[in-house]
């Protein structure tokens, strides 16, 4: 039953047998060792496992991965530049307090990847908007919001 | 959360698709964007043996407008490709309105407009505009193609018209007639992410005076299809929709209601939201018009 895939993570080919019912979800984290995506709910209402896909945010928990072949998948270790330093958003999360226990930054930093890529000035109302589909239960969003702006600003002053 | 295992098919073209479910038949499940399917089949309510990947169609892709057929809307068109469509936004913003309002933003780069048709629940998003702007679905089949119109389209929670031997093609939306106006409205729990507590799908016609020619009203989620608000639309005809014609309006459709209570809303409230919903939808329509 297994199929020869081929996955392009992080700028990263593997080639993998994967049974086709395997989520994104799963093949990340458990063939690829890529846990730093997570697993929340598993039915994409809380956002703690999302992904790229080709630039968009995806939930890779209701991903399957046979779909995604030939597609460019980041996930949160594919955003730091190299070994000594961080993305400027994760930058951002770390100085503004916005991560606690830390299960949903992941996640929260990939969809603020896509938001930003999209809008590199957003109001409060449009990070919030852009972030919703990412749950927090520790940080109450503020300091997230804090940090989003902080981000949009400092890749604002990048380009 | 893993799935069951099933045989996973990716036909290449609309012919190939319709051959397999035909081969198939009570044993597969066609897949757009997955949404919805993964959570059921994750939950083991569906245990298809094939699981059918419609993504490398070509027949089923795009978002296009022509003068005289309106608008088409691809059964792969993503929520969030129909929301930001340039043409969507320019001549049917209340569809992107409605797609933008979807679930998450994760969601809306996975799911398509057509899922959530087909998916057939009374509170989709998409549903109660394309009713009101008087939408119909293609279904296409090894036997050929027919037209479903939306009003016969949706059967019951999670039923729609499709046969089993049929994969819905693409959604034609008429072009909106001059003095025409929509709206959507929607209400739920959170402003975000929720599924609709109620929602509201209106479109109105007006002479050059204002007087209104015709006028279709979808309620989504007070019943077991999204319901057509009859009583309140055949109230309409004649009358120049201002506000007081409005309120009444949205009495009638409170009364055509059949909500029910369930953790998003009682049903009083439901009706309650009914009324406001239908009288806010009725007025932003009327603006619409430009009369």
């Amino acid at each position: 039953m297994k199929q020869t895939i081929s996955l392009q993570v992080n700028g990263d080919t593997y080639q993998l047998a994967v049974n086709p019912w395997r989520t994104l979800n799963e093949v990340l984290r458990e063939d690829l060792k890529l846990t730093g995506t997570k697993l929340g709910c598993g039915t994409g209402d809380c956002g703690a496992c999302t992904v790229l896909v080709d630039g968009k945010s995806v939930s890779s928990c209701l991903t399957l991965a046979i779909e995604v072949q030939g597609k460019e998948i980041t996930t949160i270790e594919g955003m730091a530049p190299n070994a000594e330093e961080l993305h400027p958003i994760q930058e951002s999360f770390i100085q503004k307090g916005a991560i606690q226990c830390g299960f949903c930054t992941p996640g929260m930093i990939m969809s603020t990847a896509y938001l930003l890529n999209n809008n590199h000035n957003p109001t409060e109302q449009e990070i919030r908007a852009g972030l919703s589909g990412n749950l927090c239960r520790c940080t109450g969003y503020n300091k997230i919001v804090d940090a989003i702006q902080d981000a949009a600003e400092k890749l604002r002053e990048d380009k | 959360m893993s799935l069951p295992k099933f045989t996973y098919l990716a036909p290449a073209s609309l012919e190939e698709a319709c051959g397999l479910l035909d081969q198939y038949q009570g044993k597969i499940r066609t897949k757009a964007g997955g949404t919805d399917l993964m959570v059921r089949l994750a939950q083991r309510a569906l245990k298809p043996e094939y699981v059918m990947g419609i993504r490398n169609i070509p027949e089923l892709e795009g978002i296009s407008f022509d003068p005289d057929k309106g608008l088409r809307i691809g059964a792969m068109a993503l929520l969030s490709e129909v929301a930001d469509n340039p043409v969507v936004l320019e001549r049917y913003p209340m569809l992107s309105r409605a797609a933008k309002a979807t679930a998450t933003v994760q969601i809306r780069n996975m799911g398509t407009v057509m899922g959530n048709i087909c998916n057939a629940s009374p509170s989709a998003d998409n549903s109660p505009t394309l009713v009101a702007m008087n939408a119909s679905i293609v279904a296409v089949s090894s036997a050929g193609e027919r037209q479903i119109p939306i009003d016969e389209f949706f059967l019951g929670p999670g039923r729609n018209a499709l046969e089993a031997t049929e994969i819905a093609k693409e959604i034609l939306v008429p072009v909106p007639l001059s003095r025409s106006g929509v709206s959507y409205q929607k209400i739920s729990p959170r402003s975000k992410v929720d599924i609709a507590a109620v929602n509201v799908g209106a479109m109105v016609v007006v002479d050059e005076q204002g007087t209104c020619q015709q006028a279709r009203i979808c309620l989504g989620a007070v019943g077991p299809i999204p319901l057509r608000a009859t009583s309140a639309e055949e109230f309409l005809l004649g009358k120049v929709i201002t506000d007081e014609v409005a309120e009444k309006a949205g009495a009638l459709a409170g009364s055509d209601a059949s909500p029910i209570s369930d953790v998003r809303a009682s049903k009083e409230y439901r009706r309650l939201m009914v009324i406001i919903l239908t009288k806010r939808a009725l007025l932003e329509a009327r603006h619409g018009t430009g009369i």
